[in-house]
């Protein structure tokens, strides 16, 4: 029966977890719970704030609505993966300097989809840059900042 | 864990996956992008007992030139409709509309058989498919057979397609050389689901005459409206704002707007107008011949 359990191999910012899964298990779930990455957070469960957006495969995905079958063989980054070791790369450390968060709980979606944006759209234009964020909801910090912070991370990069 | 437990399939092949659905029938869904259907299953407000992953069908992922049509796979990604160059090329009101549809990453996933099949009345696919005189070309035990987009859809969230059958191929007719395209629409806010959407495509002859015209409304009732009296007032005339105000408010009694949470049926009523108005002025703007 299909409904039993799944082996699974799926890369985490380089380290690779040989699993077995319900098919049912969402990825979002995989990650906080099977990989202990508790950076991917849940705001909705269903597509609309973003909040749990990773890379996968190079595209970034909702990983509350993608099964952790689903990513059978394929490589993920999640917010764990964007510094190296203790230094922040150039877009979390523009964050920071901007003021971009308050709580944080949106944070890590707003990085991972703007991960994608940046390396397809380098120098993008204030409209797109409001067009990308538009995918990710932040209730407390405003988006001014987030701006100020796309702006200030592609001057770094 | 959210979703209720299912049993999962993950056919490599479409001749597989068509067995699976002949297999399971009722019980059984296709996944594409899941962008509509997993948040109904967290919701526990869908809980198919079987679902038929298509996303490791290859063969199920295309785009490619057919003659005069442009043709797609049901699996192919939404966001690739909206980047591809043959896709702007051929067909700009399809490029014109996919960026009003959610977000850079909900498209990166979402599949163009997905929203077809999904039949969201606000949706905006859908609504280009019928403005275009698209064919959907349904897969099932007794073989294939096309259904033009204008028949598709039946009500609310309700196909032409048979529990056993699967969405195999879109069919889209590649526009005139002197097409012009347009997409309004109007919702709360920025790629958010619109209230009320008009697709709009235009063939302009050299001396500015509406040779062909092509009109379709979204969240306008059931399903995707063609806004017939409005073409035929706009058929053979010149295209500029002698007769946009009157075409515009003629498309007011093609449509069958309900009442819900986000909107009055008077007040979708009156955007229909208002947005065939803005896209037939931008689709103007383009210019001729
Ligand atoms: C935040 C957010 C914003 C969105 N905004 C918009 C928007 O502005 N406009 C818009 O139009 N949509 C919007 N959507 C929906 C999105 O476009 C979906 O991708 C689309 O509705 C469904 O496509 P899918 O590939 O994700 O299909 P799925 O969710 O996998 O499937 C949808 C339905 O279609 C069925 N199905 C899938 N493939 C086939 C097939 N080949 N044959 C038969 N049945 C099939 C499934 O069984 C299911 O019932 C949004 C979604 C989210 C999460
Ligand atoms: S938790 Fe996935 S989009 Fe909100
Ligand atoms: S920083 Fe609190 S929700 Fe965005």
């Amino acid at each position: 029966m299909s409904a039993a359990r799944r082996d699974v191999r799926i890369t985490v910012n380089g380290r690779t977890y040989a699993v077995s899964v319900e098919p049912r298990l969402l990825l979002v779930d995989f990650l906080r719970h099977e990989c202990g990455l508790t950076g991917t957070h849940v705001g909705c469960a269903h597509g609309v704030c973003g909040a749990c957006t990773v890379v996968l495969d190079g595209a970034s995905v909702r990983s509350c609505l993608t099964f952790a079958v689903q990513a059978d063989n394929s490589e993920i980054t999640t917010v764990e993966g964007l510094a190296d070791g203790e230094s922040l790369n150039a877009l979390q450390r523009a964050f920071h300097e901007n003021h971009a968060l308050q709580c944080g709980y949106c944070t890590p979606g707003f990085l991972m989809s703007l991960t994608e944006f940046l390396r397809e759209t380098p120098d993008p234009s204030e409209a797109e840059i409001r067009e990308r964020l538009s995918g990710n909801l932040c209730r407390c910090t405003g988006y001014a900042n987030i701006v100020r912070a796309v702006q200030a991370a592609v001057q770094e990069m | 864990m959210k979703p209720a437990p299912f049993e999962y399939f993950v056919p490599e092949a479409a001749d597989e996956a068509l067995a699976l659905m002949a297999e399971h029938g009722l019980e059984a869904r296709p996944l594409a992008g899941g962008q509509s259907l997993v948040p109904l299953i967290n919701m526990r407000m869908a809980q198919p007992g079987v679902l038929i992953d298509l996303n490791r069908c290859a063969e199920f992922a295309y785009l490619r030139e057919d003659g005069d049509a442009l043709v797609s796979g049901p699996m192919t990604r939404q966001r690739e409709l909206e980047l591809s160059p043959i896709v702007r090329r051929h067909c700009p009101l399809i490029a014109k509309a996919m960026p009003h549809m959610g977000h850079a990453t909900i498209r990166n996933r979402g599949t163009a058989g997905g929203s077809l099949s999904h039949a969201d009345p606000s949706a905006e696919l859908p609504g280009v498919a019928v403005a275009m005189d698209a064919e959907l070309i349904a897969g099932g035990p007794n073989g294939r057979r096309a259904i033009p987009a204008t028949e598709f859809y039946l009500a609310e969230l309700t196909t032409a397609l048979e529990p056993e059958e699967m969405l195999c191929e879109i069919r889209f007719p590649k526009a005139t050389e002197n097409s012009r395209a347009s997409f309004a629409e109007v919702g709360s806010h920025f790629g958010g689901l619109a209230i009320v959407g008009v697709a709009g495509q235009v063939e302009i002859s050299a001396s500015g005459h509406c040779n062909k015209v092509a009109l379709a409304a979204t969240g306008a009732g059931e399903r995707p409206m063609r806004l017939t009296s409005a073409e035929a007032l706009l058929t053979g005339q010149v295209l500029d704002e002698r007769i946009i105000p009157d075409a515009a408010e003629a498309a007011a009694a093609d449509v069958e707007p309900l009442e819900d949470l986000h909107a009055s049926a008077h007040w979708r009523r009156r955007a229909v107008v208002a947005m065939t108005a803005q896209a037939l002025r931008e689709i103007a703007s383009q210019g001729v011949g």
